[in-house]
């Protein structure tokens, strides 16, 4: 089999398996505007602050959407000893890592990213600074995803992988969180949002290079383990 | 020269003979260091022009600050030795430096703020430098949450090892993008091209530090070489070596 159909085969089964249960597919973006919605009751109503904390607020909710899902990327696999096959298979492990993250991305990543602009219309955001939000989230949710699977695949083997996730993976993704809420920040000032969105891009570049290969090995150590 | 010394140090049972000479040494001279840069600092050492006697928290701030970043360099080294040649000891050496890195953090963040209050008026502002610091201790936290997760030592220490290459490429870029965010902090005093040449502390303050960051780096080394010894005593309590100790310590 050629390298593009073996990658869309990945991909492929990774959309059909969601397919099979749309309801869990809605789950990571359903949560995301719960927690959005939610945020403003916790504040006096129609607080005039409220589009200060919008962009932080987006982002934190996009990052525990994507990394409530991340735990369940190669569990399944693992368990029914699917993963053990890919590992064998004649396709290098990186770039099947890479082929289900990015299927990952495009179901809990993409959805998260298409929302954006009507939760930060919501949430009283000027246009300038929606679009500029709505462009970091398009940059830095493949980052989140990417190493958000890089400690999925640390933590395969464990039964309590839940919480383990977000304290490993949190911390790594505070770069995304400042690049990412500062375009929105700096938009919303009436500033060039460029610069951050560079940075969201440059890291996206840094991770989708170096990430695959250190997931690869990850899941060999779980594997052997 | 004659090198096999050094390679003898990998297998277990010699280096445990080993750190058993060394760490007891190490340990001496970094109390006696520690105590003379405590000294020193308190008593000998002129008060700041301006943070007068505030500034003496520096001999145990900027030692264990330092140290804090030099551990998770070494955890990296020691990571990717273990990676690469899957060696027994730097698997240990991983595992080993994470609790003492979170240790020294912690140590540096309380000293930071007990001096932030006079100084900036405040226990914690969100400046660069504290954030990433703060930062660095969720990540040795994590490697030790993970190192605790696993059943078996190797596969554990092996995960590690990766979490903290993967960090290692990480924490310049937190702390570049941390000070992009705000920084507030000052400057290093002594560690810059121009304080080199003409140091900008005077030298009755400047030795106790000196001495201090000494100290503290001996008492990192011993303490690592101690709890090495421990870990390789809980993993291979079934090899003859261990055994063969414990029969001639009963």
């Amino acid at each position: 089999m050629s390298l593009p159909r073996a990658l869309g085969a990945v991909v492929g089964r990774e959309l059909r398996l969601a397919a099979r249960a749309p309801a869990e597919a809605a789950q990571p973006l359903l949560f995301y505007a719960l927690v959005v919605a939610l945020f403003p009751l916790g504040v006096a109503p129609n607080e005039p602050s409220l589009p200060v904390y919008a962009p932080a607020l987006v982002w934190i909710a996009a990052l525990l959407a994507s990394l409530m899902t991340l735990e369940r990327v190669f569990r399944n696999d693992y368990e029914d000893g699917s993963l053990e096959q890919l590992a064998l298979a004649p396709l290098p492990l990186p770039l099947s890592v890479l082929a289900k993250l990015a299927a990952h991305w495009l179901l809990g990543g993409l959805p998260l990213v298409l929302a954006a602009p009507l939760l930060a219309a919501g949430l009283g955001l000027d246009a300038a600074a929606g679009r500029a939000l709505t462009l970091a989230l398009l940059l830095g949710t493949p980052t989140l995803v990417l190493l958000g699977g890089f400690a999925a695949a640390l933590t395969v083997g464990l039964p309590r992988a839940g919480v383990l996730l977000p304290i490993l993976v949190l911390p790594m993704l505070s770069p995304v969180l400042i690049f990412g809420a500062g375009a929105a920040r700096a938009a919303a000032q009436g500033l060039d949002p460029t610069a951050p969105l560079y940075f969201l891009a440059a890291l996206l570049a840094l991770s989708l290079t170096l990430v695959p290969f250190a997931a690869a090995a990850a899941l060999r150590n779980a594997l052997e383990g | 020269m004659n090198w096999t010394w050094f390679h003898r140090l990998g297998s277990p049972p010699s280096f445990f003979r080993f750190a058993e000479r060394l760490a007891p040494w190490l340990a001496g001279l970094s109390l006696l260091l520690i105590a003379a840069a405590c000294y020193a600092g308190l008593y000998l050492a002129p008060p700041d022009y301006q943070q007068g006697d505030a500034f003496r928290i520096i001999y145990v701030h900027v030692p264990t600050a330092a140290i804090s970043l030099s551990i998770y360099a070494l955890m990296a080294v020691a990571g990717a030795i273990a990676l690469i040649w899957r060696m027994k000891l730097a698997e240990v050496a991983v595992v080993a430096a994470a609790p003492i890195g979170a240790s020294f953090t912690l140590v540096a963040l309380v000293t930071g703020m007990l001096w932030g209050k006079p100084m900036w008026g405040a226990y914690w502002v969100w400046d660069a430098r504290l954030t990433s610091e703060l930062v660095l201790l969720f990540l040795y936290i994590g490697v030790i949450a993970l190192n605790g997760a696993f059943n078996d030592p190797r596969a554990a220490a092996r995960a590690c090892a990766w979490l903290a290459l993967v960090g290692v490429v990480n924490v310049p870029i937190v702390k570049f993008s941390v000070d992009w965010w705000n920084s507030l902090h000052q400057g290093s005093t002594l560690l810059s091209v121009d304080g080199i040449k003409n140091p900008k502390m005077s030298t009755p303050m400047l030795w106790p530090l000196l001495a201090s960051l000494a100290g503290f780096y001996l008492l990192f080394a011993a303490a690592l070489l101690r709890r090495m010894q421990n870990i390789l005593l809980e993993r291979e309590r079934r090899a003859g070596w261990v055994r063969e100790l414990m029969e001639a310590s009963r």
